[in-house]
């Protein structure tokens, strides 16, 4: 053994970056269970996918609603948390270069959420607890179904714990100097976030477990829609504030970019930790017993704030992509620095599939279905799950999996196999979810419900006839969704690969990916017409028009509808 | 070499000037959120489409109880796509009371084209979806809580009451209709 086994950090030869141990086999460990369980979740996809299919109609309608409980679970939750506790560790221990507090109670918090999320996934496949993920009650499923969840979330709270634990170790040890450094903040964001709705999901689920084993007589319907939402949606703004720090941290490794403005990135990320909480409403718009006051109120963010620190987001990472690319020599013309960027390397590839998906799908999306009175036409159709595979898969999946490309040299210390399978898997998975998210959407602005087995109504007299472009959408939707899918078993073959028979890292390996300081190009006047990103800002205003186009078109066919009030 | 995963470079860092590719846009998008915002209150004034938000709790057995007696006064036939379920004429401007249950939503409506009705929907045992097609219009229905909604058909014909709101194994069986005479 080396004298580096003895020490309870390594330096890392691909990244330079100095690596707890302890830390490092944590990260390792959750990464791990996080592909494992994409892969869970993905094949549950893949059968709700083929079902919904009308062509294939693959599974019964008992699996059919097992598997979509199972897939919104698995891939929604279980997934992306045990990469988000990954990259926590990552950010607070080896960006901070510091050791990570209390690796037991991390331990401690990696095993409940693996018994959690094992414990939810056999009562769905039990078949009692078929209730999706969101588990509106009086519907019921097994107590083991609750149970599962709350001991996962558990789990996940003490990873926050040991985050933040380790950010003030950082600072007390004094391993970095000033302030902390935007990528950590960003993930300090989505674990201040991810406190509050683990905290609200706890609020509402350990009530329902005691209702499930006959403690407690009955669980208010809107009371647990509610709370249960300030869990379900915040929780993908956990997803969002962790993307998003991924964005800027993979602008800064492949580009070497530095942000544009500290403080801006910075009062961005703090507007998601004041107003993304409210986002519980987008999923009440149509019930009763809220007043338009309330809905407005807590829909928009608290007048969009949080939509405009997204829209911030959206131009700075790209934008400090492009300072960086021009301060570097590519300097000409509006786009030269963007057709210049690595795009047969995943890690940047992935990158920036998942931020253009995010805004371009998920994003304009998102902004539109969650006015009070357009969520009308749009409430529990196909619409819904197309919206959030556009943020959720094309947007932090894709970003998760950018980021994996990367830790598997610096953290696992192994080459990725198979390069050229891996330099085409952000484009099959990112694309194939792009297409699937834009299709499901157009299903279900024609009425296309979402959760539904047959919407041929077969055999039924009262059954109604969807137009016949409503089939084919959700046709084209759903093989796109098998593409993706294939995107996603590639990604788990070539990360799972590499793991086993990826080439050891050799001590005198070189940088991946490699990057020179841009400043160092010595290009000082960049940019055009008084603008040091114009290009971005051409895509930013591309992504504005997108969004007020839409925003009016909804607007003019919601004013077709019948008159209501 | 200063990163976005490195500390600012300048340690006063909120002090350093912002440069103008990101001043614009922050003025753009900040404009186009506030406009977004007193739009979507605008429109209660200015558009035809609006949720009024009147509800009431009650509970699944006195709401069945006003569904059956609804019901029994206004039927005017028996479907004739399916004979078991009653079709109900209410008088135009009155109270129409739907129910949502494992798996149909009872009892069938017959409304008049242009006239206004108060639209009285809820649950019976779980939470159901009310998407009538093919106008795709879409509320929440749950139990314990009765949410009316006042509509006026704007087009004859028949429509179809879908649940989008996925309420057990018969979920996708469950259906209703609403016919709109001239």
């Amino acid at each position: 053994m080396s004298t580096v086994a003895l020490s309870p950090f390594r330096i890392d030869v691909v990244s330079g970056l100095r690596m707890d141990l302890k830390a490092s086999t944590l990260i390792k460990a959750n990464a791990v269970a996080a592909v494992v369980f994409l892969l869970i979740g993905g094949l549950f996809g893949a059968g709700v996918g083929l079902t919904r299919w009308p062509a294939v109609h693959l599974l019964s309608a008992e699996y059919f609603y097992m598997a979509l409980t199972g897939h919104g679970v698995v891939a929604l939750i279980v997934w992306v948390i045990f990469f988000e506790i990954a990259v926590l560790y990552f950010c607070g221990s080896t960006l901070l270069n510091s050791r990570l507090a209390t690796p037991r109670w991390a331990w401690v918090g990696f095993w409940l959420m693996i018994i959690g999320a094992l414990t939810t996934i056999v009562a769905v496949l039990q078949g009692n607890s078929s209730v999706m993920m969101t588990s509106y009650v009086p519907m019921d499923a097994a107590p083991h179904f609750y149970l599962g969840l709350i001991l996962f979330a558990v789990g996940a709270l003490i990873g926050c714990f040991v985050f933040l634990g380790t950010i003030v170790i950082a600072k007390e040890e004094g391993t970095y100097r000033g302030s902390l450094p935007l990528v950590v903040f960003g993930a300090l964001t989505a674990a201040i976030i991810a406190i509050f709705t683990i905290a609200a999901g706890a609020i509402i689920l350990i009530p329902t477990f005691l209702w499930s084993v006959g403690l407690i007589h009955s669980v208010d319907p809107m009371m647990y829609r509610v709370i249960w939402w300030a869990l379900g949606h915040s929780s993908q703004q956990i997803n969002v504030a962790t993307h998003i720090s991924i964005w800027y941290l993979i602008a800064s490794l492949v580009f070497g970019a530095k942000p544009m403005s500290e403080k801006v990135s910075r009062t961005a990320f703090l507007l998601y930790i004041l107003f993304l909480q409210l986002a519980s409403a987008h999923h009440l718009l149509s019930d009763p017993g809220l007043s338009s006051a309330w809905k407005i109120l807590n829909t928009s963010y608290m007048m969009y704030l949080a939509v405009l620190a997204s829209l911030v987001h959206g131009l700075t990472v790209p934008g400090s992509i492009e300072v960086a690319q021009r301060r570097r020599g590519f300097n000409r013309g509006w786009f030269e620095w963007l057709r210049k960027a690595p795009w047969g390397n995943p890690v940047f590839s992935g990158m920036f599939l998942s931020l253009v998906i995010f805004g371009f799908v998920g994003g304009i999306s998102g902004v539109v279905m969650s006015v009070e009175q357009v969520n009308m036409i749009i409430h529990n159709t196909a619409y819904v799950p197309g919206h959030f595979h556009g943020t959720v898969a094309g947007g932090t999946t894709l970003a998760f999996m950018a980021l994996t490309y990367y830790l598997i040299p610096v953290v696992f210390q192994r080459e990725v196999i198979l390069p050229r399978l891996a330099t085409l898997q952000p484009y099959l998975f990112g694309i194939g979810t792009a297409v699937f998210a834009v299709a499901f959407m157009g299903a279900g602005t024609l009425g296309v419900p979402r959760r539904h087995w047959d919407i041929t109504f077969a055999g039924l007299p009262l059954a109604h006839e969807f137009p016949g472009m409503a089939y084919m959408l959700t046709a084209i939707a759903e093989f796109a969704g098998v593409v993706a899918v294939l995107g996603g078993v590639v990604f788990i073959v070539v990360v799972v690969g590499s793991l086993l028979f990826g080439r050891r890292i050799s001590e005198d390996a070189k940088p991946y990916p490699r990057v020179a300081d841009a400043d160092a190009g010595g290009h000082k006047e960049i940019g055009l017409v008084g603008f040091e990103a114009p290009g971005t800002f051409v895509l930013a205003m591309v992504l504005f028009a997108s969004l007020v186009l839409y925003y009016f078109i909804n607007f003019k066919y919601l004013a077709t509808l019948w008159p209501l009030r | 070499m200063p990163t976005s995963y490195t500390p600012p470079a300048k340690a006063i860092w909120w002090k350093e000037p912002i440069e103008r590719t990101e001043v614009v846009w922050i003025a753009i998008a900040f404009l186009w959120c506030l406009f977004m915002f007193v739009w979507m209150i605008a429109w209660h004034w200015i558009g035809n489409q609006n949720m009024a938000n009147e509800a009431y709790k009650t509970t699944p057995e006195a709401y069945a109880a006003k569904v059956e007696a609804f019901t029994a006064k206004y039927t005017v036939r028996q479907d004739k796509n399916d004979p078991s379920l009653p079709v109900v004429h209410p008088p135009a401007g009155s109270d129409v009371y739907l129910a949502a249950s494992r798996w149909q939503w009872r009892p069938l409506l017959e409304l008049d084209k242009g006239k206004s009705y108060r639209l009285h929907i809820s649950s019976l045992d779980w939470d159901h979806g009310f998407s009538l097609q093919p106008l795709n219009l879409n509320f929440q229905a749950y139990p314990g809580y009765e949410q009316v909604v006042t509509l006026t058909p704007a087009s004859a014909g028949t429509f179809t009451i879908l649940c989008n709101e996925y309420c057990g194994i018969g979920h996708h069986t469950m259906l209703g209709k609403i016919y709109v005479k001239e």
